[in-house]
């Protein structure tokens, strides 16, 4: 059963139509991805999802919940956290601190004054992204590989049980890489629900389960890895052109089109 | 019927004034992101050059008219756009708020010390002629101004939707990086839209002077009735402010024909613009987080809290030798140093740690002051009640711009502090028109602290303690979220932090801390009225926090001792009481940019003794004090980084 549906959302901006109709799910426990060329829409709808952004129209339910007109700090309550494409790590905070901010905001007020002291599960988590090693530097400091792995430690210290990640690879080695879709994988395993904004092609289609396709804001396909590589509206989108059907030559294609 | 006619109508000329003003106001906001506090300020400048022009050196009406609003107006807009405002649009709106209330309080200054306070009388155009029109009088000067309304709303619209460079100021209200890109030129726009706005400013202020009087601070306040008129488009719409502004002057003149001329109902005339604008606040929708905002990030020193202490202790023993060797009429003056260096010390959480300016902090030290007189219980219980009280007001300040953004909050506080000073002050229930209360001093466990030796030493416990209270909220968790929501409270909002609420819960502690300040002052004044509280002061408290350092501890003591010296050193030489304020306010223009002000020097020259005097000691020292960061995770950066982003903002 889908966790998160997203129903018919449109998104204008002025005389722009930046989300047309949009409609698809987040399946429980598995990673889902939202693929498409720049420009397709994909972080609006991750605004819209998580209330930065109000929907022109349509609505967005949350566990079984329509949670459209609910502010952004009550969705992440109930359990709605997202990493940024344009990074908004705490600049000013070392990589620890930023971490336990998130941890602090998720105690709630009672926490702020006097409270929980040493938060151990911090460097626990710090190191299950792997920046164990930037701990003590400032957040502005740290490439911006790193920084996003930070932004997922900071998200996973308020106990998310919908991930959304926006380009989380870019910015990070081929084994920094790989080593990153283990961790959603494990993620996913552990009850986890994920869903990924990706350019890296591999990635997509080795962890996600489903995959949406969004062009000019519209969702142009959605359905298993397999299928959406041997798409030809997919195809069209990426390379102007679809090739023979089965022809699965086309993904590498893909990749260096939007890389 | 028929006068409800005559007030409307009569409304209707001052609306036009109004919205004169209002247009110029809301085309450098949206020109150029840059809310012009000191819109009205300039207006009160420009209409004493004007009275100057044509009284003093006896220039023709008509020519010194187009000097003004076509030469002198324009070149000033052109200069401060240039100079002074430049690039402020993309960083903080603290710093934008900052450096345009020191244009006002240098603007008040500059004009008193230009034109020392005397009767001057600006007559109206064309006094005495007019024309009957129904029951009621249409004066030659009340058509002037409609007509110039309808040239400026005409203008407006030919030059926005007619010309390239309207065109191009327009465009620049959506994305100046974009136009920049498309071959426009956005410092020209901006030069463009401040010389008129400059312009309008000084048409609004000489056509209102006839019914304001050419007054320094009337004429500033008019910055509010534009404020509340603009607010009906949103700060954005000209067509509506138009229509806001004629609002307001109709409701205005509706007040004079039909509010009683006696009793707490009349005094509501004056500050109909600061309700009329709480209305519209309130009904406005909810403000959007915005991603991909990271502003310009200072970084405020925290010192150890060995140095925290020991630096407490200092002061209070410095305090103790000093309250016993000075003579007793300056042990009073510490005292009033102590109020103000606690009022700023809100200030630095709410300013320099929380990056929110409130313009009414003074105000609410008078909501603490007011209640703790009131009360009329001199002990802990009561200071604290009248603290608990004072915080309570400030949420209300902040609720009915809990939807909105940061300026908006800066903007109501202002017509909060006008509202206070003009209505709730003066009213019977509180220190009554140029009425005062008495207060007695504090009793601790039934033992009252009499002399004043005594209670001033007790004025500087309280700022110690409280400074100390503030440092360790900032070495925990609080101070690591007033940092995480100034660097990114669009993240913060989705880790599930409801911003609203925390700001509304960061004005009401920090109103808190005013009004324990203004319990405390009123004990040790034993008598205070609503003119120790008028708001200009708020706005000097708060320039002076920012002159001296808004992020540290320190800052807030040097900028109360000052704000203390400053009416002393008018009151030596009073021929310079205006050239006081200028420097103040200029000086605020000139440091408002960095928020971490005089004391980040005084902190470095620390270092450079230590350094210098005695090489190594650092390093020893270092090693024998446990350095935070470590066992209770505080925020512990080290000094010298801060001298290093200091030099990188300025």
């Amino acid at each position: 059963m889908a966790l998160l549906e997203v129903d018919d959302v449109v998104v204008r901006f002025g005389g722009v139509t930046a989300v047309n109709r949009a409609t698809f799910t987040a399946d429980r426990g598995v990673i889902t991805g939202l693929i498409g060329p720049n420009g397709a829409g994909k972080t609006t709808c991750f605004n819209v999802i998580t209330g930065l952004q109000r929907p022109t129209k349509g609505r967005v339910r949350y566990r079984d919940k329509d949670v459209t007109g609910w502010p952004v700090h009550r969705r992440a309550r109930h359990g709605v956290g997202r990493t940024f494409q344009r990074l908004e790590a705490f600049g000013s905070l070392s990589v620890r601190d930023n971490v336990r901010v998130a941890q602090e905001i998720h105690g709630g007020p009672l926490a702020w004054f006097g409270g929980r002291r040493g938060a151990s599960g911090v460097d626990l988590l710090l190191d299950r992204v792997g920046i164990a090693e930037y701990a003590d530097e400032r957040a502005d400091s740290i490439p911006t590989g790193t920084a996003r792995l930070l932004e997922l430690a900071r998200c996973l210290a308020s106990d998310p049980q919908l991930l959304l990640l926006d380009e989380p690879s870019s910015g990070l080695d081929e084994t920094e890489t790989d080593a990153f879709g283990e961790l959603l994988v494990e993620l996913a395993a552990e009850g986890c629900s994920i869903l990924m904004v990706e350019h890296d092609m591999d990635l997509v289609m080795s962890v996600c389960h489903d995959i949406h396709v969004l062009d000019f804001g519209e969702i142009i396909a959605s359905g298993a890895p397999a299928d959406i590589r041997t798409n030809p509206d997919v195809q069209r989108a990426y390379l102007g052109y679809a090739e023979g059907d089965g022809d699965t030559s086309v993904i590498p294609a893909i990749e260096e089109v939007v890389s | 019927m028929s006068s409800l006619f005559a007030f409307t109508l009569l409304g209707l000329f001052t609306g036009a004034a109004y919205a004169i003003m209002a247009s110029g106001l809301v085309l450098t906001y949206t020109t150029t992101r840059v809310f012009n506090i000191a819109h009205g300020a300039f207006g009160m400048f420009l209409a004493f050059v004007f009275w100057d022009f044509t009284q003093r050196q006896g220039l023709p009406t008509v020519l010194s008219l187009v000097l003004v609003v076509g030469v002198v107006a324009p070149a000033i807009g052109w200069f401060i756009q240039r100079f002074v405002t430049r690039g402020l649009g993309e960083g903080p709106v603290s710093v934008a708020l900052v450096v345009t209330v020191g244009l006002l309080v240098g603007l008040i200054g500059l004009a008193q010390q230009i034109w020392p306070p005397e009767p001057r009388v600006l007559l109206p155009f064309w006094s005495g002629t007019g024309w009957q029109v129904g029951d009621t009088f249409v004066t030659a000067h009340q058509l002037v101004t409609l007509v110039c309304a309808i040239a400026v709303a005409f203008g407006l619209y030919l030059l926005l939707s007619r010309t390239r460079i309207g065109t191009a100021m327009r465009a620049s209200v959506d994305n100046p990086e974009l136009l920049k890109l498309f071959g426009g030129k956005p410092d020209r726009v901006a030069a463009l839209s401040w010389a008129i706005g400059m312009s309008l400013a000084a048409l609004g202020g000489i056509l209102l002077t006839p019914v304001v009087l050419l007054d320094y601070y009337a004429l500033t306040l008019l910055v509010i009735n534009a404020y509340a008129a603009a607010m009906l488009g949103r700060l954005k719409s000209l067509p509506m402010t138009f229509a806001g502004a004629m609002i307001l002057g109709v409701l205005e003149s509706w007040a004079v024909g039909y509010l009683p001329t006696d009793g707490f109902l009349a005094s509501f005339r004056p500050v109909i613009p600061a309700l009329f604008l709480f209305a519209i606040v309130v009904l406005m929708p909810q403000a959007q987080l915005r991603i991909g905002q990271v502003k310009g990030i200072v970084t405020a020193p925290v010192p150890t809290m060995r140095l925290s202490l020991g630096s407490g202790t200092g002061l209070l023993v410095a305090a103790l030798l000093l309250v016993n060797v000075v003579a007793p009429n300056q042990v009073l003056l510490i005292g009033v140093a102590a109020t103000y260096a606690m009022v700023m010390l809100s200030l630095v959480l709410l300013t320099g740690y929380g990056g929110h300016v409130s313009l009414a902090q003074f105000t609410f030290a008078g909501v603490g002051a007011l209640a703790y007189a009131k009360l009329d219980e001199p002990n802990l219980f009561g200071l604290l009640l009248s603290a608990v009280i004072a915080a309570a007001v400030g949420a209300l300040v902040a609720l009915p711009v809990l939807r909105l953004t940061g300026l908006y909050l800066a903007l109501s506080t202002m017509a909060f502090a006008v509202l206070m000073d003009k209505v709730v002050f003066n009213a019977e229930f509180a220190f009554k028109f140029n009425g005062t209360l008495a207060a007695d001093r504090l009793s601790i466990l039934g033992m009252r602290i009499g002399s004043d030796t005594a209670y001033v030493w007790f004025m500087v416990l309280a700022f110690v303690l409280l400074a100390l209270g503030l440092l360790v909220l900032r070495r925990g968790a609080l101070g690591r979220l007033l940092i995480a929501m100034r660097d990114s409270p669009s993240a913060c909002g989705t880790l599930g932090l409801d911003l609203r609420w925390f700001r509304v819960g960061l004005f009401a502690l920090s109103a808190g801390v005013a009004g324990l300040a203004g319990g405390l002052f009123a004990g040790l004044r034993g008598t205070v009225g609503a003119a120790d509280f008028l708001y200009f002061q708020s706005l000097l408290v708060l320039l002076l926090a920012v002159v001296f350092g808004a992020t540290s501890v320190t800052g807030a003591l040097l900028g109360g001792t000052a704000l203390m010296l400053l009416p002393e050193f008018q009151a030596a030489s009073p021929s310079m009481a205006g050239l006081l304020f200028a420097v103040i306010g200029f000086g605020a223009v000139l440091l408002g940019r960095d928020p971490n002000g005089i004391a980040n020097h005084v902190f470095r020259i620390g270092r450079w003794l230590r350094s210098r005097i005695a090489p190594g000691l650092e390093g020893r020292l270092q090693g024998l004090l446990p350095r935070g960061g470590g066992s209770d995770g505080a925020v512990d950066v080290p000094l010298v980084d801060i001298a290093v982003d200091v030099e990188k903002v300025g």
